[in-house]
C-alpha cells in the first residue's frame, strides 16, 4: 500500500489570480480516508489558506460537493482508495462562479429553489383545532424519493443544459417542486405549473439524464422532470378539451 | 446577462466581478460517453425524420402506379442511398432502444399502491414493438 497520495487542488484567490490554477499536495494515504479527510489534512497541516465548504461529513448536509477527477461528488463520501495510487484532482463544482479555491457561489440555486415554492401550499389552512394533515404510508411513498434531496447541487454540475443556459431552473429545483406536487397534503401544483411550464422550466430539460447518475441520494431528478412534463402535457390537453374546466 | 452565467436571478452578482466563471467548452459532449450518447440520441431524430420522408415518398410513388414505383425502386438501389439507409437504420434502432430504456423514468404506473417495476414498463414497450413489427412484416411478406 502506498504511504501517500497526491492531491491536485484548484486554487483561486480573487485578489491575486486572474484564473484558477492547480496546486499539488502530498497527503498520507489511508484506506478509510475520503477526499474531504485529505482536504482537512491539507488545511490543518500544509496550507491553512485552502478554502472549501463542509459540515456534517456524513452525506446529509450537502455542503461538500466538488468535482473529483471531473465528476461531481460529495467529497465526504468519495474514498481516496477509489483513485489510489493515481493523483486525485479536486475542483470546485462545475458551472457555478468560483468565489475562492473550492468555494462556489450558490445564490442562483437558492433563488431558483425558492421560485418553485417548495413548501406545502393550501387553498385554505386548517385551524390548529382541526388537527394535523394526515397521510398514509402509501401517500408518503409516492413522493418520498424526491424528498431525499439535500440541495448539494451535484446535479447542476452534471447538467450541460444548466451550463449552457444558466436561466434553466435545473434538476434539484424541479425535483423538489415535483416532491410537493405529489404530496397528498399539498394543493399548489397549479401555482408551480405556471412557474415551471415556462421554457426555462421543465421544457428546458433535454433529458441528458446525468443529474440522476450524479445524485448521491438516488432522487432521480431526471425522472421527476419527465414525469412533470407528462403531467404538463396532460394538463394542456385537458384545458384544450375542456376549456370551461377549473382554471 | 453576460455570457458565462451572470444570473439575472442573482441579486448581487454584478457587483462581484472577481468571481471566476469558467467557459463551457464547445466539446463538452465529448467529455463523457454518457454525454456523447445523449448527443447521438438527439442526432438520431434527423434519421427518424429521414425514414418518415422516404416512407411517404414510397407511398406516393405506389399510389401513382407500377411504373412510378419501379422508378422509385430503381432510385433506391443507388449504393449511396443504400449506405445512407443502413446508417439511418442503425440510428433509428439506437433511438428506439435508448428511448424504450428511458420510458420507465417518465412513466410511473402504480398498481395497488406499488410502483410497477421498470423492467416491466420497458419490456411492454419492446413487446409492443416486436408485435407491431411482426404484424407489418406478415402483411408485407405474406
Amino acid at each position: 500500500m502506498p504511504e501517500t497520495i497526491q492531491l491536485e487542488v484548484t486554487r483561486y484567490s480573487p485578489e491575486h489570480d486572474a484564473a484558477p490554477a492547480f496546486q499539488r499536495f502530498e497527503v498520507p494515504y489511508r484506506k478509510d480516508w475520503v477526499v474531504l479527510d485529505a482536504l482537512n489534512y491539507i488545511k490543518d497541516r500544509l496550507d491553512g489558506s485552502l478554502s472549501y465548504r463542509w459540515s456534517c461529513r456524513m452525506g446529509i448536509c450537502g455542503s461538500c460537493g466538488m468535482m473529483v477527477n471531473g465528476e461531481p461528488k460529495l467529497t465526504c463520501a468519495t474514498f481516496l482508495s477509489h483513485y489510489a495510487p493515481s493523483a486525485v484532482r479536486v475542483e470546485p463544482l462545475r458551472y457555478f462562479p468560483v468565489v475562492r479555491d473550492l468555494v462556489i457561489e450558490m445564490t442562483d440555486f437558492m433563488v431558483k429553489l425558492q421560485k418553485v415554492k417548495p413548501w406545502i401550499i393550501r387553498k385554505e389552512e386548517k385551524s390548529i383545532a382541526d388537527g394535523e394533515y394526515l397521510q398514509t404510508p402509501l401517500q408518503l411513498d409516492v413522493y418520498k424519493q424526491f424528498s431525499m434531496c439535500i440541495n448539494c447541487m451535484l446535479c447542476y454540475a452534471a447538467c450541460p443544459v444548466y451550463g449552457l443556459d444558466p436561466l434553466f431552473a435545473g434538476p434539484a429545483a424541479i425535483a423538489l417542486a415535483q416532491r410537493y406536487n405529489l404530496d397528498s397534503r399539498d394543493q399548489g401544483a397549479k401555482e408551480r405549473m405556471d412557474i415551471l411550464s415556462e421554457h426555462e422550466g421543465i421544457w428546458g430539460c433535454t433529458f441528458v439524464g446525468e443529474c440522476t447518475e450524479a445524485c448521491p441520494k438516488n432522487v432521480d431528478p431526471a425522472g421527476a422532470i419527465q414525469q412533470y412534463k407528462v403531467a404538463a402535457a396532460k394538463e394542456w390537453f385537458k384545458s384544450l378539451l375542456m376549456p370551461w374546466g377549473s382554471k | 446577462m453576460t455570457q458565462h452565467g451572470t444570473r439575472e436571478t442573482t441579486l448581487y452578482t454584478p457587483y462581484h466581478p472577481r468571481w471566476y466563471r469558467a467557459r463551457v467548452s464547445t466539446y463538452w459532449w465529448l467529455r463523457k460517453w454518457y454525454y456523447l450518447k445523449f448527443v447521438l440520441r438527439e442526432l438520431s431524430s434527423i434519421f427518424v425524420a429521414y425514414f418518415v420522408v422516404i416512407t411517404l415518398l414510397q407511398i406516393r410513388s405506389l399510389s401513382r402506379g407500377p411504373e412510378t414505383y419501379a422508378r422509385f425502386e430503381e432510385r433506391m438501389r443507388n449504393p449511396l442511398i443504400i449506405a445512407l439507409n443502413a446508417i439511418s437504420l442503425l440510428f433509428v434502432l439506437f433511438h428506439t432502444i435508448t428511448w424504450f430504456n428511458l420510458a420507465p423514468r417518465a412513466m410511473v404506473v402504480r398498481l395497488g399502491g406499488k410502483r410497477v417495476p421498470d423492467t416491466l414498463i420497458a419490456g411492454s414497450n419492446y413487446v409492443a414493438w416486436l408485435a407491431i413489427s411482426a404484424a407489418v412484416a406478415w402483411f408485407i411478406l405474406r
